[in-house]
């Protein structure tokens, strides 16, 4: 048996890898946490701390900055020894641009990759054409228009990029503010005006269309880049995100069960101080954290 | 009529939206007073373990348990596993109000997730859309559950026992609200 099992009997008169099957696995994920992990023990940690997914990789973000050299994706057998060592839904990130290490994860079983600009680019001008994936895919943006060009491609859900591996949340909050606003620029705009602002952005109009009429992404949109603390996710959820995404923030610091915990109540009470509070005392060391300068800010800026 | 979304976390938002397209009163269920005053109850779709871990850790369980006993309550995907009497091996806090023998991610993983339309008993006209999303299945029934739906003969995808309502599928993700309407007439039926 594979490890994405042999229950296809059961669904030969069903429909797999829909838009709706795609988008619904982030639907389940709202209110949640998503931790980046680098071995199975961390993966268990996290499932035990109440995480809702993990994304398996070799170095988390935090490492990759430091060490430097080309970050690619991970080894499959480190990915199914994570697979294998939970239940919740794994993750893991492909090279912009690198269709094949997508099919390779696909093949791989993974229940999301994550088309990410925290690995070394493969293509600086293409992103994947994703709607010829079964799996479903998560990708990073800056704002409306990069968004809308990612759902464009098939992408199945979205995260803000902030600024990966510094434990700065200033990228974050711009990023989830720059996407707010324009939606709600939009929802004001009459119909010539939205031809206009499409264009202007690079989107599809009938996805800008579709945004003005929902008041949000057509998709589910985490937050990601920067986020250490219960108090910088519980921020990033009242900015209107759906749920979170922490990479280096929790096995960085002092006491990664606690801190795990603390960050995954933060994201359900989000609106309650009183919890935060509580949630927010001796979580130990913070991981320490680079401040993001001009020189910092490089993955950011890949992913077109 | 005031029905709870429990919303520790998952697609809560989306039962609620439909909830309020049939004039009902929602509240958010975080902590246990806040199931005070309510009709009804939907333990909505997420992930179980994360949802059980933290009814665990702000005390629902038991409160959880006992509004079930009494009142209407829907539980949807891992709605359904915390709402079952039985899953097997796998460890995490159950409210086991429902005769039901629950296998999590019966279908396997992400890829192996689908859609299809299938009948349901008692609901008028088209087959449902059903999305199945690394879903469970019932595999057992106990004599006083209904069955309302089945792929086969060990494969139970939506059941009802008196004023308690499971399935392994997501209404709250489709336009089709006739399952809310459903429930909508237990709790009006049972409060």
């Amino acid at each position: 048996m594979t490890v994405n099992g042999n229950h296809n009997r059961e669904q030969q008169d069903g429909q797999t890898g829909t838009e709706m099957v795609k988008r619904g696995l982030a639907q389940m994920l709202k209110g949640g946490v998503i931790m980046d992990v680098v071995t199975p023990e961390q993966a268990k940690i996290a499932e035990d701390a109440g995480a809702v997914a993990v994304m398996a990789l070799e170095r988390i973000p935090a490492d990759i900055r430091v060490h430097g050299g080309v970050a690619r994706m991970s080894d499959p057998d480190m990915i199914e020894g994570i697979m294998r060592a939970v239940t919740i839904p794994v993750m893991a990130k492909v090279r912009i641009g690198h269709i094949v290490e997508a099919q390779i994860l696909e093949a791989v079983g993974i229940d999301y990759i994550d088309e990410s600009e925290v690995l070394t680019p493969a293509d600086e001008e293409n992103h994947i054409n994703k709607h010829r994936f079964k799996v479903p895919f998560v990708c990073g943006c800056r704002n409306l228009g990069e968004a809308l060009r990612r759902i464009n491609e098939g992408a199945a859900m979205m995260r803000t990029k902030g600024e990966a591996g510094t434990g700065d949340v200033v990228e974050a909050v711009r990023h989830a503010r720059a996407v707010n606003s324009e939606i709600r620029r939009i929802r004001a705009m009459d119909e010539d005006e939205l031809f206009t602002y499409a264009k202007n952005i690079q989107a599809p109009y009938h996805l800008v269309k579709e945004t003005a009429e929902l008041g949000r992404l057509p998709v589910v949109n985490f937050a990601a880049g920067g986020v250490a603390t219960p108090a910088d996710a519980a921020l990033m959820m009242q900015l209107g995100m759906d749920g979170v995404f922490v990479g280096s923030g929790i096995f960085k610091s002092g006491d990664p069960s606690k801190r795990a915990k603390a960050i995954v109540e933060a994201v359900t009470h989000y609106n309650d101080p009183q919890i935060l509070l509580n949630v927010s005392r001796a979580l130990g060391e913070a991981m320490v954290g680079i401040n993001v300068t001009p020189e910092t800010l490089v993955l950011g800026k890949r992913g077109w | 009529m005031n029905i709870g979304v429990l919303a520790l976390q998952g697609a809560f938002i989306e039962h609620e939206k439909m909830l309020r397209s049939l004039g009902v009163t929602v509240t958010q269920v975080r902590l246990p007073e806040h199931l005070t005053d309510l009709d009804g109850l939907i333990i909505p779709g997420g992930e179980s373990t994360t949802i059980g871990k933290l009814a665990v850790q702000y005390g629902l369980i038991e409160p959880l348990r006992d509004f079930a006993q009494r009142k209407a309550t829907w539980g949807t995907c891992a709605g359904m596993i915390f709402l079952a009497k039985d899953i097997g091996h796998d460890r995490q806090p159950l409210l086991g109000v429902m005769d039901l023998t629950v296998n999590r991610n019966a279908f396997g993983r992400q890829i192996d997730s689908f859609e299809r339309a299938i009948p349901i008993k008692g609901l008028v006209g088209d087959p449902f859309p059903a999305v199945f999303i690394r879903a469970p299945i019932a595999t057992q029934a106990g004599v006083g559950v209904e069955i309302l739906a089945q792929l086969a003969a060990d494969q139970i995808i939506a059941a009802r026992q008196g004023h308690l309502l499971a399935t392994a599928f997501h209404p709250e993700l489709t336009h089709d609200s006739r399952l809310h309407q459903y429930f909508y007439d237990i709790v009006d039926q049972t409060r």
